[in-house]
C-alpha cells in the first residue's frame, strides 16, 4: 500500500463521491516492440481476429439500426482489400501498427474527401476499426470496463468515452490535465458526475479507493479512516444542503426585492428528461443537438433529428424549447462534417459558420426544426454567430426549407430565430444584430474569446475567467443592447450556475439563466439572497 | 432495366441505382454478400467500360461510392456468371428490399 495521498486541483463539476480506483489507459502512451515481418504478420492477423470478435459480439448486444452499421464494420474488416495493403508495408519491413495506420488512414481520408456527406461520415466506421485493431496490437486489447461507481483517474477523458461510460451508480472524475470548460466537464455537470482536473503529481502507485470533493477540487487516494468519516459528515451536509434545494426547486425564482428570475435548464441528450419534473424549469434554455451528430452510425437523417427535437418539445408543454443548431468544430469534431487539421479550431470552421458552407446538412437539420415546431413552444439558435449577414443567410435557407416542406404538405411552423451572444464582435456592438429574435450569452466561449485563455489548455485556465471585468461589461452591454432593440436575452453558460458569479450577472441586468438541470435548486436558493441593486 | 447476356460461363447486365443514398453501407454488404454466394469472378463497374471491381470485396465495392442515379454494370465469369449477374441486378432493382426503411432519408 503507498499510503494516503491528497491532490488539489480545479473543480470542473460538483459533487462528493467516494469509490474503487480505475486508471483511464492513455492510448497515445502505449508502445510495442516491432518483430521480423512474419511475427509483424501475424501480430496484425490475431489484431483483426481479435477485433472482428468484439464487433461480433457488440452485434448480439445492439439494436437493429447498430447492429446494421457492425455488420457493415465486419464486412470491411473481414475484406482482404482492407488489410493488403498493411500486408505489403510488413513485407516492405513497417511494423504491423504503422502499416495499419497508414492504410487506414489512406481510406479515412479518401472517404473524407467526399462530397457526399453520407459517403463522408464512413470515415468514422474506419477511424472506430482503425482504432479497434491498434489497441489489440498495442496488448491489453479493449481496456476492461470499470466497475461501476469507480473514481476514474487519468491524464484526460474524451466525450465518447464519457457517454460510453455508465453512471448509475454514482462515480466521479480526477485529470491531472483536463479543463473545467472542456465538453466533457458539462456532460459530467449534466449528469451530476462529480469531476476534478488539473490534479498535478498523481503517484503511478496502485491506488484500490478514492475520494473527490467536485466543490474543493480536492482527490484523496486510499483515504484514511478519519477522513472517510469526514466524507461522511460532509456528505451529511451536502444532504442538508440538497434539502433546502428541494425544498425550493418547484418554486418560482426570485432575487431578494421580489423580482422575478427565469430559470431554465441546459439539455444534451434527450434521455436526461426522463428523470427530470419539467416543474423545476421555466423552460428549456439550450439543447445541444450534437449528441445526434456523434453517433457510430454516422451523420443523422431528418426523421431521426425531427423525432428527438419533438420528444424534447413534448417534455416541455407550453413551456419555451431553445434548440442550437448543431455546433460542431472547436473541441467537438463530427466525422464527415467538420474540418480536421486546422491550426486552431476554436478560431476555425465551427457553430453556424460550418452549417452555412454544408447548407446540405443544414438543410436536414432546419427542416426537422420546422417540422418539430407543430408539436411545442420551439426556438431556434444559432451558434457563432460573427456578423449580420450570417443570420440573414440562416433565415433565408429555413424559408426555404419551410417552402418545401408546405409545397409537399407536410405540417410545419416557422420557429423564432434568435442567436447565441459568444463572440466579442457581437457582444460589443449587439445593436447591429437586431435580426435576431433573441439573445443567449455563451459566457463560456465569450469568456475564452475576451481573455484569449482558450478552455481546452490547462495552463491558462486561470486566465479564462468569467468574473473577469471585461467579460461582466460585455454581459451588460449584451443586457443593454437588447432592451433597445425590445429583444429577449438570457444566458446558457456555466457562469448562470456559479453562486459566485450570479450576484455581477443580476447587477448587470440579467433575469434569465438557463443551466444544467442538477444546479436548479442551488441557482434559485443563491438568486434568493441577491439584492441585484446596480442594474 | 437489365439487358443480362450470357454465352460460353460469362454474363453481362446493367442496371440503374434508384436507392436513395447510394451504393452506402448496407447496400454494400447485401450486395457483396450476394456476390460470394457464387462461383463465377463478378466484376462491378460505375460505367460501361468500367473502371472493374471486385463485386465481393466490400471495401472495393463503398469506395466506388456510386450515388443515386448511377447505372451499374456487372459482368461475370464461371459456370454460375449467368445466374449471378440475374440475381445481383435483381436485388438492386428490388432497392436491396430496404425501400420503405428510407423514406424520409433525405
Amino acid at each position: 500500500m503507498p499510503g494516503m495521498v491528497e491532490r488539489f486541483g480545479r473543480a470542473a463539476a460538483p459533487g462528493l463521491a467516494q469509490g474503487p480506483v480505475h486508471r483511464i489507459a492513455d492510448r497515445t502512451m502505449l508502445v510495442r516492440r516491432a518483430g521480423s515481418p512474419d511475427e509483424e504478420r501475424t501480430a496484425l492477423e490475431t489484431a483483426i481476429a481479435t477485433a472482428s470478435e468484439d464487433i461480433a459480439a457488440l452485434m448480439a448486444a445492439a439494436d437493429e439500426d447498430g447492429a446494421a452499421m457492425l455488420e457493415f464494420q465486419l464486412a470491411l474488416l473481414e475484406d482482404d482489400a482492407l488489410r493488403a495493403p498493411a500486408l505489403t508495408a510488413i513485407t516492405a519491413g513497417t511494423d504491423a501498427a504503422s502499416a495499419w495506420r497508414d492504410a487506414l488512414n489512406a481510406q479515412i481520408d479518401d472517404y473524407r474527401a467526399s462530397d457526399d456527406a453520407y459517403f463522408a461520415a464512413r470515415a468514422s466506421d474506419l477511424q472506430d476499426l482503425s482504432d479497434r485493431v491498434l489497441g489489440h496490437l498495442a496488448g491489453g486489447g479493449a481496456e476492461a470496463a470499470p466497475a461501476p461507481g469507480s473514481i476514474l483517474l487519468g491524464r484526460d477523458l474524451t466525450p465518447s468515452r464519457f457517454l460510453a461510460l455508465d453512471w448509475s451508480k454514482g462515480g466521479a472524475i480526477a485529470l491531472s490535465e483536463g479543463s473545467s470548460s472542456s465538453h466533457v466537464a458539462m456532460l459530467a455537470r449534466s449528469r451530476g458526475v462529480p469531476m476534478v482536473v488539473g490534479l498535478s503529481d498523481i503517484p503511478d502507485a496502485a491506488f484500490s479507493e478514492a475520494i473527490v470533493d467536485g466543490e474543493s477540487g480536492r482527490l484523496v487516494l486510499d483515504p484514511l479512516p478519519e477522513q472517510r468519516a469526514a466524507l461522511a459528515a460532509l456528505q451529511s451536509d451536502a444532504a442538508l444542503r440538497l434539502g433546502a434545494e428541494a425544498a425550493v426547486l418547484r418554486e418560482p425564482a426570485h432575487i431578494a426585492s421580489g423580482e422575478r428570475v427565469a430559470v431554465l435548464i441546459n439539455v444534451a441528450e434527450p434521455e436526461e428528461l426522463a428523470a427530470l419534473d419539467p416543474a423545476i424549469c421555466d423552460g428549456i434554455g439550450l439543447v445541444r443537438t450534437e449528441f445526434l451528430f456523434s453517433s457510430p452510425a454516422g451523420l443523422p437523417d431528418e426523421e431521426t433529428q425531427y423525432r428527438a427535437y419533438r420528444t424534447i418539445l413534448e417534455w416541455a408543454g407550453d413551456k419555451p424549447v431553445t434548440i442550437r443548431t448543431v455546433d460542431a468544430g472547436g473541441d467537438k469534431p463530427v466525422a464527415g462534417l467538420t474540418i480536421d487539421g486546422e491550426s486552431n479550431p476554436f478560431l476555425g470552421m465551427r457553430g453556424v459558420r460550418l452549417s452555412l458552407e454544408r447548407p446540405a446538412i443544414f438543410r436536414l437539420q432546419l427542416r426537422a426544426l420546422a417540422r418539430a415546431a407543430e408539436h411545442g413552444n420551439l426556438k431556434i439558435m444559432l451558434p457563432m454567430v460573427t456578423v449580420p449577414s450570417e443570420i440573414d443567410r440562416a433565415a433565408a435557407l429555413l424559408g426555404a426549407a419551410i417552402e418545401e416542406l408546405e409545397a409537399a404538405g407536410i405540417p410545419c411552423r416557422r420557429p423564432p430565430l434568435g442567436i447565441m451572444v459568444e463572440v466579442p464582435a457581437v457582444a460589443v456592438v449587439p445593436e447591429l444584430f437586431g435580426a435576431a429574435a433573441f439573445f443567449s450569452i455563451g459566457s463560456n466561449d465569450l469568456t475564452q474569446y475576451t481573455t484569449a485563455a482558450a478552455r481546452d489548455i490547462a495552463a491558462v485556465a486561470e486566465l479564462g475567467d468569467a468574473g473577469h471585468p471585461a467579460v461582466i461589461a460585455l454581459i451588460r452591454n449584451v443586457v443593454e443592447g437588447a432592451a433597445k432593440l425590445g429583444i429577449d436575452v438570457s444566458l446558457c453558460g456555466d457562469m448562470g450556475g456559479d453562486p459566485q458569479l450570479l450576484p455581477a450577472l443580476m447587477s448587470a441586468g440579467l433575469r434569465a439563466v438557463s443551466v444544467a438541470p442538477p444546479l436548479v435548486g442551488r441557482v434559485k436558493l443563491a438568486l434568493a439572497r441577491i439584492s441585484g441593486e446596480g442594474a | 432495366m437489365a439487358e443480362p447476356g450470357s454465352s460460353n460461363g460469362a454474363s453481362a447486365g446493367s442496371v440503374l441505382l434508384t436507392h436513395a443514398v447510394g451504393l452506402h453501407a448496407r447496400p454494400s454488404v447485401k450486395l457483396t454478400k450476394l456476390a460470394k454466394t457464387f462461383g463465377a469472378s463478378i466484376e462491378l463497374g460505375t460505367g460501361p467500360e468500367g473502371p472493374w471491381i471486385d463485386a465481393k470485396s466490400i471495401v472495393k465495392v463503398m469506395a466506388a461510392k456510386a450515388p443515386q442515379g448511377t447505372t451499374l454494370h456487372f459482368r461475370a465469369v464461371g459456370p454460375d456468371a449467368g445466374e449471378a449477374v440475374a440475381a445481383l441486378v435483381d436485388l438492386v432493382e428490388r432497392d436491396f428490399d430496404e425501400a420503405a426503411a428510407h423514406a424520409g432519408n433525405g
